[in-house]
């Protein structure tokens, strides 16, 4: 097989393992691509991509921008607050609009879940979501499984626990779909109001005590907190969240073997994850976001390829 | 279908031999010049000339494999897009000596492919090309071997197939057959 069954990635939900393993294998041969000398491939030259971001995004919107720019696609860029979004366009319209100056693929970021799916179902173009509310955030979780099966040589069979406030993470939901289409169990952690209700129905272990889980996985995903979303109060106080819930170098020390500790950042250290951790050798943080250009470039080829 | 032998194992071998002495005849003791293997059928013929020329000039050379995938021109244009294949190039190639190297030379586009993505590990001082089968009359870009072991004229309907015991068959041979 050489392409994806979908004209879009919309959500790890939507592919099939051999999609994500075809997009593995492509992001291996682009992960070369990014230690020769000259890191540019001349793929999609006659390709324009729009990066419309409706939220705020440091990581994922370089690394998307350094993975079109490798692939020697046109960018444009844009991000809602110096737009006419603030003067009441709708998505449809902005979206159309910049459709109209010929642009081939979008990549888009959006608060309210589904809105690259609505899209999809409204434009040509190829839509690539790049997070989407509390939904998903399928570009991240490509790249926490790649990396794993970097780390450890495969996914399949693996324990991993995500560790954390699940219920307003799309990158949860996302890493869950992933690494069960890819064979391997997981666990999500965190309190009890940060897990949502239904959780167990998609075939996770749950679990309330890190240290438990810690000694149950072989990769710690461990999440942000995300206070941005939270409109009531989740916990009583940051230092109690971290007291309970945060992952140390001396939580790691207990443990009879050595487990890799992940986390899609930013890092609110101190919080979630302590520095002793974060800088340690169990951590694959830095590898994470190279291998994000890398995941990112495969889908964006093999996306485009798809006629 | 129909198929006519171009070459059998003991003139594969015989073109091999010859290509050996040819490059230890143009490039002395090899010390300025690398060998890449164009992914996916060149690695082969590469790998049994690397053998060779150790065995003859007892000469172990610098080699690697080149994918051009990337670098195709005919991305988006295609049915079915290509799976890329490892490139695995341990050394810069900047002043050095190449020798490009694949089984059949047909339309010429993946070798400018091929000499597209090369440079981004380098400026060579000079590239050869060196194919098992050069298909006359069938060029699209202006491109030429250098080493050559058989030229064969052949119709668009038909294909070089070439056949390696490695690959899981009796013998080497290379094959004109029909497009089904």
């Amino acid at each position: 097989m050489s392409q994806l069954s979908s004209r879009h990635l919309l959500g790890i939900k939507d592919i099939t393992s051999d999609d994500i393993q075809l997009i593995f294998e492509t992001a291996d041969n682009f992960k070369e691509v990014l230690n020769r000398p000259i890191k540019k491939v001349p793929s999609l030259r006659d390709i324009t991509i729009a990066n419309i971001f409706f939220e705020n995004s440091t990581r994922t919107k370089l690394s998307f921008e350094l993975a079109e720019k490798r692939l020697s696609a046109d960018v444009v860029n844009f991000s809602s607050s110096n737009s006419s979004v603030k003067k009441g366009e709708t998505l449809i319209d902005t979206v159309n609009n910049i459709l109209s100056m010929k642009v081939d693929m979008v990549v888009m970021r959006h608060s309210s879940p589904g809105a690259p799916h609505f899209l999809s179902r409204n434009i040509k173009a190829n839509i690539v979501n790049a997070g989407d509310g509390t939904h998903e955030h399928p570009t991240q979780a490509l790249l926490d499984a790649f990396s794993i099966r970097e780390k450890l040589g495969d996914v399949a069979g693996k324990k991993v626990a995500i560790i954390g406030d699940i219920l307003h993470s799309r990158v949860a939901l996302s890493n869950i779909f992933c690494l069960q289409k890819l064979g391997a169990e997981v666990m999500v952690c965190g309190p009890v109001t940060l897990l949502p209700k239904h959780i167990d129905s998609l075939g996770v272990i749950v679990e309330h005590d890190v240290q438990c889980a810690l000694a149950w996985c072989d990769v710690a995903n461990i999440l942000r907190i995300q206070l941005e979303r939270q409109q009531i109060k989740y916990f009583p106080s940051l230092r109690e969240y971290s007291l309970y819930y945060g992952v140390n170098k001396k939580m790691l020390d207990t443990l009879d073997k050595e487990i890799v500790i992940m986390h899609p950042g930013p890092i609110n250290r101190g919080v979630e994850l302590n520095s002793d951790v974060a800088d340690s050798e169990h951590s694959i943080i830095l590898h994470q976001v190279e291998n994000g250009v890398a995941i990112r470039m495969a889908v964006l080829y093999l996306l485009a390829g798809v006629r | 279908m129909q198929k006519r032998l171009v070459l059998d194992q003991q003139q594969i071998a015989i073109i091999l031999k010859r290509f050996c002495h040819q490059l230890i005849e143009n490039h002395d003791n090899f010390d300025n010049t690398v060998f890449l293997g164009l992914q996916p059928r060149g690695p082969i013929v590469l790998d049994k000339i690397v053998g060779l020329i150790e065995e003859i000039a007892g000469q172990k050379v610098p080699f690697g494999y080149l994918d051009a995938t990337f670098h195709r021109d005919d991305f988006r244009r295609r049915d079915l897009p290509l799976k890329a294949n490892e490139t695995k190039i341990e050394f810069l190639i900047e002043g050095k000596k190449v020798i490009l190297i694949d089984d059949v030379l047909y339309k010429g586009r993946s070798v400018r492919a091929a000499l597209d993505a090369m440079i981004a590990f380098g400026r060579p001082l000079k590239v050869e090309l060196m194919v098992l089968v050069d298909r006359k009359y069938t060029r699209d870009y202006p491109i030429m071997p250098d080493y050559y072991g058989v030229k064969v004229n052949t119709l668009e309907s038909q294909y070089v197939s070439v056949e390696w015991t490695k690959n899981g068959f009796d013998k080497d041979a290379i094959w004109i057959t029909e497009k089904a």
